[in-house]
Parts: C-alpha cells; sequence; structure tokens
C-alpha cells in the first residue's frame, strides 16, 4: 500500500504491477493495492484531457522505470510504517473549531509519529489577514493545546516549514491565484509532487463555491501522475435530493473515487474492530444470526445540548445529523455478510446489500419517536429547553431525540428488529451497539432461580470506555441455585494502549495514502437517504415532537414503543 | 502497593499477587504479555522504569528477575528467594514482581518465573545488559517467544555482533537494530521518492556502532551494493548516502534531532530524527511478537558474499 502511493506515476492507467514485482504490502492493509490501482488510473485521465496540469513534475520523476519497486520494502519487514508519500493538505475553513480542536492536532501527532512524508505541506485557506507566520502561530497554539503526543521542537520545525496561509474569500478569485501559487511554490520548494488533498471544513452551502473556484483556477487537476483529492465532512445533504445535488456538484470536479467523506466514527478503533471481531473470530459469527439475537439496540447518545449551534441544528434534527450517517454506518457493519476481501470495493458491495434490504415499519407512528429535551436539572445543573434555546423558534418540531425501528429483509435478520436511537441532552455521552440473544429456549432451573436473569448480550462500547462486554448469566455464590447476569469486559485502555490513535489521524493518513475503506461513498449516502427519508417525510405531517426531561434517557414514548414488541431499551 | 516477601517461593508471590489485586479491587486485568527482564542491580531501576512507561501501550505482568551475588561463603550456600509486588499506580497498568534470587536458586531463576508468567500471554525476555551467548538456549531465554538484547550494552560491540548472527534463533532481536526503525523508514520513503537504482551507498557513524553496522548490511542486502562505512565523530549514525545515477539521497543528521533530506533535483528538506529513549525501543520491539526476519537478514547482510571488500 505505502509503495503505491509513495510512487507516483508509477503504473501504467488502469494496470497493475505484474505479480513478480507486486508492491510490498506491509500487512497492515491487506487488499488496499487494489484501491490504490483504479485510483491512479483516474488521476491521469483528468490531466490528459487538454487542461494545463500545472508545475513541472520534479526532475526525479521524470524518468521512472518500468516495473521498480522500492528494494527497502518488504512484506517481511514490519516495522516499516505506512507513510504518506509525497502530498500536501490544504484546509478550508481553517479557523474553525474543528480545524483547530481535530484536524491540526491529528496532522501534527501524524508528523511525530513519523508517518508524514518529509516535506509535507499544510496550506491554511480562510478569511483573515494573516502571514504566514501568524497562522503557524495558530496552528502552534491549536497543536500544544489539542495534540495527543508530546509537543517536540523538531517535529514542529519540519513541519511548520511547510506551512502557508491564503487569506480570502471563497468567490475572490484572487485568493484562488494565491492558492495556485502556493501550490505551485509548494511544488518547486518543498517537492510535494503536486499530490494535495482539499479538505473543506466549511458549511455545505459553500462547497459549490468552493469546488467551482478549484476547477477554475486548474486547482482539481492533477497534473500527470499525481492525484488531488477532495474530503468533505457530513452533513451530505439533507435528504436524497439534495445529497444527489451535492454529490453532483463535487463529482463534476473530482472523481467519485477521488471524494473521501468523513464520518469520524468509522476512524475510530472500535468500529473497526467489528469487522476483526465478526470475522476473524470463530465464536460470534455462528450466532450472528436471527436463530439467536433476539434484536439489536445501536445507541448514540451526547449529554450537551446544541450550544452554539442553533442555525445549523434547527431543521436539521438528530435523525439527519446522526441516524443517516453514523448510526445506518455502525448498523451496516454490524448487519452485513462477510466482505470478499477487506477493500473498499468489497466492504461498499456488503454495506449496499444491506441498505437495500431495510425495511421500514408498515406504521410509522407506532416505530418510530422523536423528542425534544425540555428545561430540567441535569447532572447537577440546571439546562434549557430545546425550544428556550437562543436562535431556536418557540414553534419549531426540530428533533433532538429519535428513535427508529428497522428491519433488514435477508436471510440471516428476517424478523430481527434493530432499534436505533439517538438524542442530545441524555443521560450521559455514549456510543454502543447491543446484540441481544434471545433466551435459552429451556431451563432446568426453576422459575424463582431465574428471576433475575436477563438476555445475554454482546455490547461493543465504541464511545467512551472503548471496549466491548458480554453478558450472561452466572451463579450466585452461596448454597441456594440462584442465577444473575455477569459482565465479562474487554476494554481497550486495559489491553492495548492508553496511546491509540484519534479517529481523525487515521482518516487524514488514509486520505493520504488513498486508501477509502473507512470513507462512506456516495452510493451509501444515498442509500441511506432513502431510508430516512420516508420517516422524516411522515414527521413533517404528523403531530409534534415528544418533550423529555433534560439528562433522562428519552421520551416515554421511546419506551412505549419497545414495550409494544415486548422488549425494552437497555440502560446504557 | 506493594508487598514484600522474604525467603519465598513462587507460589507465595502468585498469592500475593491475587492478594494485591483485591485489595485495589481490580481482580481481572487485561493484561497482553509477560514481560522478564534479566538484569543486575545496576541496571534494574532503569530498566523497570522503561517497561513501565512501555506497558502503557502494552500492559503487561513485569518479572524482574535480579541476581544477587553473595559476599562471603557462607551466604553462598544458603539459597534464597526475596520477593516484591507491586500493583496499581506503582507498577505502571499492569503488575510488577522484582525477583533477587541469592546462591544456588540464581542457576534456577526460571524454575520461579514458569509459575508466575501469565496463562496464553507470550512471553517476553528482555536483558538490558550482560546476555547470555546463545539467548535462545538461555533456561530463562527459552521461556521468551520474543528474546530481546542490547549490542549498545556490550564492550565489544561487533565481536558480540558476529555472535548473535551465528547463534541467531527466530525470536531474537536487539534494541541496537529497532533503533533503527525511523532512519530505516525515512530511508524507504526517500527512495519512494527518488525511484532510482542505488549503485553504491555509505552509512556514516561514531566508530564501532553496532546500529550502523546492522543498518549497512541491511542496506547492503537489500540493495545488494557495497555499502561504505565512515567513521565519523557521531553521536550514533550522523548520515547515510545512497548514490543513484541521478545523484544522491542522503539523510543528513550531523547533530541533534532534526537532520535533511536531499533527494536528486529537489529541494532539501527537513525531518525529525530523534534518539528515542528506551521505553518508546521497548513499546515497539512489544507491537509484534513474531519472529523478526528482517533483522535477520539485517544480521547476516545476505549480499555480502557478493560484495566482499569492506571494513
Amino acid at each position: 500500500m505505502t509503495d503505491e502511493t509513495t510512487r507516483p506515476g508509477a503504473q501504467p492507467p488502469g494496470g497493475t504491477t505484474e505479480p513478480g514485482t507486486a508492491a510490498p504490502d506491509t500487512g497492515t492493509a491487506p487488499g488496499a493495492r487494489t484501491s490504490g490501482a483504479p485510483d491512479e488510473a483516474v488521476t491521469d485521465a483528468p490531466a490528459a484531457d487538454g487542461t494545463t496540469p500545472e508545475g513541472p513534475p520534479p526532475a526525479a520523476l521524470t524518468a521512472p522505470p518500468a516495473g521498480w519497486s522500492n528494494p527497502l520494502r518488504d512484506p517481511r519487514d514490519r516495522r516499516l510504517p505506512r507513510i504518506a508519500g509525497p502530498s500536501g493538505l490544504v484546509i478550508f475553513g481553517v479557523t474553525g473549531d474543528l480545524s483547530r480542536k481535530k484536524l491540526m492536532p491529528a496532522v501534527y501527532d501524524l508528523a511525530n509519529r513519523g508517518l508524514l512524508p518529509p516535506g509535507f505541506s499544510l496550506v491554511g485557506f480562510a478569511r483573515r489577514d494573516w502571514e504566514d507566520q501568524d497562522f503557524a502561530e495558530v496552528v502552534h497554539d491549536a497543536v500544544k493545546e489539542h495534540a495527543r503526543t508530546p509537543f517536540r521542537e523538531e517535529v514542529w520545525q519540519q513541519l511548520s516549514e511547510g506551512m502557508r496561509f491564503v487569506p480570502g474569500d471563497f468567490d475572490d478569485d484572487h485568493a484562488f491565484e494565491q492558492l495556485r501559487k502556493a501550490v505551485d511554490e509548494l511544488d518547486a520548494s518543498r517537492g510535494t509532487s503536486g499530490n494535495y488533498a482539499y479538505y473543506l471544513s466549511v458549511p455545505p452551502r459553500f462547497f459549490p463555491k468552493v469546488v467551482q473556484q478549484l476547477k477554475k483556477h486548474g486547482l482539481a487537476d492533477a497534473p500527470e501522475g499525481s492525484w488531488r483529492r477532495a474530503v468533505i465532512e457530513k452533513p451530505f445533504g439533507h435528504d436524497l435530493k439534495s445529497a444527489k445535488e451535492l454529490n453532483a456538484i463535487v463529482h463534476d470536479v473530482f472523481d467519485p473515487e477521488q471524494v473521501f467523506r468523513i464520518d469520524h466514527y468509522l476512524g475510530k478503533e472500535t468500529v473497526q474492530n467489528i469487522l476483526a471481531l465478526r470475522f476473524a473470530n470463530q465464536m460470534f459469527e455462528p450466532i450472528w444470526n436471527r436463530s439467536f439475537v433476539d434484536h439489536v439496540q445501536i445507541t448514540m447518545a451526547e449529554d450537551i445540548g446544541i450550544g452554539g449551534r442553533a442555525g445549523y441544528y434547527d431543521g436539521i434534527g438528530a435523525a439527519r445529523d446522526v441516524i443517516q450517517n453514523h448510526l445506518l454506518q455502525l448498523m451496516a457493519l454490524t448487519a452485513m455478510e462477510e466482505p470478499a476481501s477487506f477493500d473498499a470495493g468489497s466492504l461498499l458491495a456488503e454495506k449496499l446489500k444491506v441498505f437495500r434490504a431495510v425495511r421500514l415499519p408498515d406504521d410509522l407512528g407506532r416505530h418510530t419517536v422523536r423528542g425534544q429535551y425540555a428545561g430540567a436539572w441535569q447532572g447537577g445543573a440546571k439546562v434549557r429547553g430545546y425550544l428556550e434555546e437562543e436562535g431556536i423558534a418557540p414553534s419549531s418540531t426540530t428533533d433532538t431525540y429519535a428513535a427508529i425501528k428497522l428491519r433488514v429483509d435477508n436471510r440471516r435478520w428476517a424478523g430481527v428488529p434493530f432499534y436505533l436511537r439517538t438524542g442530545k441532552r441524555l443521560g450521559r455521552r455514549v456510543t454502543e451497539i447491543a446484540v441481544v440473544f434471545q433466551r435459552a429456549p429451556h431451563s432446568p432451573f426453576d422459575s424463582s432461580a431465574t428471576e433475575e436473569l436477563g438476555q445475554n448480550a454482546v455490547v461493543i462500547r465504541v464511545q467512551p470506555d472503548e471496549g466491548m462486554t458480554v453478558r450472561f448469566g452466572s451463579k450466585v455464590p452461596g448454597t441456594s441455585m440462584e442465577l444473575r447476569d455477569v459482565t465479562m469486559d474487554f476494554a481497550y485502555g486495559e489491553s492495548f494502549t492508553e496511546s491509540s490513535p484519534e479517529a481523525y489521524e487515521r482518516l487524514i493518513l488514509d486520505v493520504l495514502l488513498g486508501d477509502a475503506n473507512l470513507f462512506p461513498r456516495h452510493q451509501e449516502v444515498e442509500e441511506s437517504w432513502k431510508i430516512l427519508d420516508p420517516i422524516e417525510e411522515y414527521w413533517a405531517s404528523h403531530g409534534r415532537p415528544a418533550q423529555y426531561t433534560a439528562g433522562s434517557w428519552g421520551p416515554a414514548e421511546a419506551d412505549e414503543m419497545l414495550a409494544r414488541d415486548g422488549r425494552s431499551w437497555r440502560r446504557p | 502497593m506493594k508487598i514484600d516477601l522474604t525467603d519465598t517461593t513462587a507460589s507465595k508471590v502468585n498469592k500475593a499477587l491475587v492478594q494485591g489485586r483485591r485489595a485495589i479491587g481490580t481482580p481481572a486485568v487485561g493484561m497482553v504479555l509477560t514481560m522478564v527482564i534479566v538484569t543486575d542491580e545496576e541496571n534494574a531501576y532503569d530498566s523497570i522504569k522503561a517497561a513501565e512507561e512501555a506497558s502503557h501501550e502494552h500492559p503487561a505482568r513485569t518479572l524482574v528477575v535480579i541476581k544477587r551475588h553473595a559476599r562471603n561463603p557462607r551466604e553462598r550456600t544458603h539459597s534464597r528467594l526475596d520477593a516484591e509486588v507491586r500493583v496499581g499506580s506503582e507498577a505502571g497498568t499492569g503488575e510488577t514482581v522484582v525477583l533477587r534470587t541469592y546462591g544456588e536458586v540464581s542457576d534456577h531463576a526460571d524454575s520461579v518465573v514458569l509459575p508466575l508468567l501469565l496463562p496464553d500471554a507470550p512471553v517476553v525476555v528482555w536483558w538490558p545488559a550482560d546476555a547470555p551467548e546463545i539467548p535462545a538456549k538461555d533456561p530463562l531465554g527459552a521461556l521468551g517467544q520474543r528474546r530481546i538484547t542490547d549490542l549498545y550494552a556490550v564492550e565489544n560491540p561487533m565481536e558480540v555482533l558476529e555472535a548473535r548472527r551465528r547463534t541467531y534463533a527466530p525470536g531474537d532481536t536487539d534494541l541496537a537494530w529497532t533503533r533503527l526503525t525511523l532512519w530505516r523508514s525515512m530511508l524507504a520513503a526517500a527512495l519512494d521518492q527518488a525511484r532510482a537504482t542505488v549503485t553504491s551507498a555509505a552509512v556514516e557513524a561514531e566508530a564501532d556502532n553496532p546500529a550502523a553496522e546492522l543498518l549497512a548490511r541491511w542496506l547492503e542486502a537489500r540493495l545488494r551494493v557495497t555499502v561504505d562505512r565512515v567513521v565519523t565523530a557521531g553521536p550514533v549514525v550522523t548520515a547515510v548516502r545512497l548514490r543513484t545515477e541521478d545523484g544522491e539521497v542522503v539523510i543528513d543528521r550531523p547533530e541533534g534531532p532534526l537532520a535533511t533530506l536531499t533527494l536528486p533535483g529537489q529541494p532539501a528538506r527537513r525531518l525529525a530524527l530523534k534518539v528515542r529513549p528506551t521505553s518508546e525501543l521497548i513499546a515497539e520491539e512489544l507491537r509484534r511478537l513474531d519472529a523478526d526476519e528482517m533483522y535477520a537478514v539485517a544480521l547476516r547482510g545476505e549480499a555480502t558474499e557478493e560484495t566482499p571488500a569492506h571494513v
């Protein structure tokens, strides 16, 4: 993998290396090669169609010997990490919160771990009257405050030499001209080889403008043998129609293969571990089906309110904000069949199969619930209700809590409901997937012995306290036969590291490497809107959100929704 | 929490471990490996510290075996085992047992260690200094999947390096090799960019530096070219030059943690290349517990037969 992406222009378009000289795979990303090859193929296309490729390719790249493979790399050499090839990252909206708290620290942490190429460059674009030094200063502060790894002067020096800042508005042609110059200058002075990822950390209404400007100024066209990628954050539209429009706009400029949609949940270790848990082990998969599973609950709860995001949140709501992307992705990973291999294409195929097999309940009124938090005391502090939040109209029907029931109509899951819920101002911040198993078909113990016995469950704790819990019954010590639920725990912090990488580190590195495994593709986005749209339409025309006490686990209606099925929500 | 046991046995140590865990309320722990450190009093403090820091990444049960030398003949006949059990905050994220052996039991330290190994979990044996001649044949070494030695801690590194080459067994590894990972990954990345065939190479380092020798042998084995050893004032490895038809690929680190990378036809770039502390080396070492074949390749310097004339 490393080899592939760090060798710009190595491959003939669409071609693969012959088996004998196959790129040594470091073993960390089996199958990643397959995702590399098409990437290279498509990047060649725009440069060839007559648009001006800018910046002369660096001298050393002019005549790469065909079939060259790096003798210093060897699949047996597992110590050598995946290092991104020569490249740069351009961040739009670099003054935003996400950029300061997540992106910049992640870039530094990657550099600190030695995973960025020498010469890696970071370009900021924003409406500020800054010089390069001012920008470096801002990054410096952000890194010091938020980076995961200790601050080291030499790493900082290496990074800061490649920092540039371009001031301007998104409709300012001059600013994009400046950006083009900055990019060309970096190719010459830092050897970034024309490889750039554009991170659009801006509200979606600016996407069309920014990508059009990139196109207009030739910034989206990769020179021969290099790549240009776009990285976008949610929301990916607010319904199927707008999602399609957005995709059309971005794909008009960037090839679909070169568009990376960030769903930071997919960068989390526990989420990646779902596939390892299911497909690398023998003991879970045999019971991972309708014969043994009673139902699945996927929860993402936040204890905070909407804070200052009223403008963004009102009219969007919890279902669009969270269920459409994060929860449906978690559900797909939980429910999907084994992929043919661990590459982006196979994963996409399996996830799409799940999305297409999803069926909504016939009576949406009985099997979906939405709510709004009402003012109350939460965890020792008095908080306002949603309708009293600043910038929210008292008549708003935006949901801050949503719970839905879905079925997956295939042989594995027929009859097993998937309950998805999310909300703000709930009991505590937690995300988990609980696979709840059926009760034992027969119990030799009498009913008094098993009174306190619940259902077995496998709970994947996505955050915080990442890990996994298995719940099962056990005999209470003593002379009488009495059974009670106990848990068996696996915690990441316990068995591996307190220093497991942040999701953004992993995702940014994957963008630079061109590894699309952990990024939802546009088909997935569109399929998930198809699931959510009918629910949103029903809600728009039926009733109002139920009120729930801030700090509780949601409205009473949600409990009733499960009670109708003879089940109850877990307390996460 | 710390429990001291004098004149004790392995089963009493096991009891103390359970007792310690109960007392601090964590009866189950997710330790992933057992780390056996074989050392003397002099090196014990630093190595325990390094192991505890590494345990933040790899929670482990650390068994420290310290052989004590009796001062008079009477004590020499008397055999004794003292243990110090540390659990909780005093032992990083895992548990640490310091075992001091006196007299004859020193020759049978493996009998003490064996009952204290975690079930199923892999075992790593580390000699911060004074490693046995053949690590894999050592009674304690034989317990481990992975045996870590350190060529920096010997009197005649080049001689010992030869001995390591002769006695190599899968699972052997050396911190001198671990120290090279950053260099090697930068060299591989540089060559990814240069994309040229290397015709000859040079490693510049202080005299008798075992890491530099391993690096040179690795380059010889992989590139199949002659690698010159150039002696500089140090510290450690100062530069590597790979000569290609287009020019030289150079990583130059004259001093301090900041190095310069030069590629033919491209601007020079700076990169951070620091000398890492032992705890980071150990943490890296524990990331993979299967045999390090590339270390074996570097030890042998496979291509050396074809390209004689060096040293």
